[in-house]
């Protein structure tokens, strides 16, 4: 028999937006893959500015380059991913470990499922990285000094 | 469809279409078809095969939410045709697509042999060193309700391939093994008659296993049967990691207990009926 042709349906990338039901927890989901590419590229940014010591060129002393307005808003977008991304990290560490999901039930329509064990977890979690981020904001507006 | 039930509207169905001999890619087709009240996509699929476009191809078996052969996306959402009221999901427009993250063979039919795939090198069944006593039973394991409970709901999985179009990561990684598999190793894993957790953990801790998932629940969300695989792969994940650290109480599986009709009935149990065949 002739090999049939398929056609390839996968997503890719915007699988992560599309084809489900658009519940919290894939937005979180996004969002901590956003946030942790983030981090990871401010990571290697901040090699390749510090290794240019090296070159005897200081980018982030007293009046330099990384003294402009704009690397302030990067950098509070640099805590606010960290800020998310560790809160949300913990979420994922305890339920990955099997907490917060609930035991195996029987399934009665309307499904409930872990999700809904897990919402709480949540919802403290975000409510925690949002204090985080206002105390963290407060800081960066220079009105703690 | 009996006379009396009457057309309530007419719905455009926007079906996709693929014949995999004379077209490059997929395009759209649309149909709009009479529907009345309590008819289901799967009903409207068939008015189209029967009455507008005979070409139409689409997989359905028991049309009552059991086999798990209709699952498609129905307005963005993976479920199943047979379970889902035209009414409930659409006032004028429905779209009807093949399950994402799985290949088009034609039309709306998806290619479920990659996930069949996963499944089976997970080893879906009972693992036992006695295998004669699985193949050739002389008695009846002991299980206790609770010890049932504690897998029941992940048996209720029909195989839909519905999870696997929602999930975020399947749609990256084609080599993540996907809820619907994970979700029956765990089923397996915590049986009591079941032995092979440790050759699972092979499969289930690599790479493309279980630590692929983050937990964006769609999987459950969209699961048509309530069986909750992101819950199933959330315990599939402590075990792994007790079973790393070596502290998962190792326990024999459940032993035979008697022949078939052998076992004695508990006191306080009235006696049943007599035989009637
Ligand atoms: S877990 Fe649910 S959605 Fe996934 S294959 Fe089984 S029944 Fe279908
Ligand atoms: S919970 Fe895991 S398996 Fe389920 S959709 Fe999310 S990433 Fe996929
Ligand atoms: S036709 Fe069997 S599940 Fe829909």
């Amino acid at each position: 028999m002739a090999e049939i042709q398929r056609h390839d349906n996968r997503l890719g990338i915007w699988g992560w937006l599309g084809g489900g039901r658009w519940g919290i927890e894939r937005y979180a989901y996004i969002l901590h893959r956003l946030t942790g590419l983030g981090i990871l590229l401010y990571f290697l940014m901040h090699i390749v500015v510090t290794s240019l010591r090296a070159r005897g060129i200081y980018l982030w002393v007293e009046g330099g380059f990384f003294h402009r307005p704009i690397f302030k808003v990067g950098e509070f977008l640099v805590f606010a991913a960290f800020a998310y991304h560790a809160f949300n990290g913990v979420r994922l560490v305890l339920v990955e470990l099997g907490f917060a999901v609930g035991k195996p039930i029987e399934p009665v329509y309307p499904y409930k499922t872990s999700l809904n064990v897990q919402r709480p977890l949540l919802i403290v979690m975000m409510i925690l990285a949002a204090i985080f981020l206002a105390v963290g904001g407060y800081e960066f507006l220079g009105l703690a000094k | 469809m009996p006379e009396d039930s009457k057309t309530v509207r007419q719905i455009k169905f926007h079906v996709t279409r693929y014949n995999p001999e004379s077209d490059g890619a997929p395009y759209v087709k649309t149909y709009t078809i009479p529907v009345r009240e309590g008819m289901t996509v799967l009903d409207g699929l068939h008015y189209i095969k029967d009455n507008v476009d005979s070409t139409l191809a689409w997989r359905y078996s028991c049309r009552m939410g059991v086999c798990g052969s209709c699952g498609m996306l129905l307005n963005g959402q993976p479920t199943l045709a047979c379970n889902t009221q035209i009414l409930h999901i659409a006032k004028t427009d429905l779209t009807v697509a093949p399950l994402p993250n799985f290949d088009i063979i034609r039309d709306l039919v998806p290619d479920l042999l990659s996930m069949f795939d996963k499944h089976r090198s997970l080893k879906p069944y009972v693992v036992r060193a006695d295998e004669a006593e699985i193949n050739d039973p002389a008695g009846e394991f002991y299980q206790s309700p609770e010890e049932l409970e504690a897998y029941l709901q992940f048996t209720y999985c029909i195989k839909c391939g519905c999870c696997m179009a929602a999930c975020p990561t399947l749609a990256t990684d084609a080599r993540y093994l996907g809820p619907m598999p994970l979700a029956a190793a765990e089923r397996y894993n915590v049986d009591t008659r079941d032995d092979g957790r440790r050759q699972r953990n092979q499969q289930t801790g690599s790479a493309h296993g279980a630590f692929r998932c983050h937990y964006a629940g769609e999987c459950s969300r969209v699961c048509p049967k309530g069986v909750d695989p992101a819950k199933a792969i959330q315990l599939l994940k402590r075990k792994l990691v007790l079973d790393y650290l070596h502290l998962a109480r190792r326990k024999k599986p459940c032993q035979k207990l008697h022949g078939p009709g052998q076992g004695k009935p508990l006191p306080n149990i009235p006696a049943g009926p007599a035989k009637t065949v």
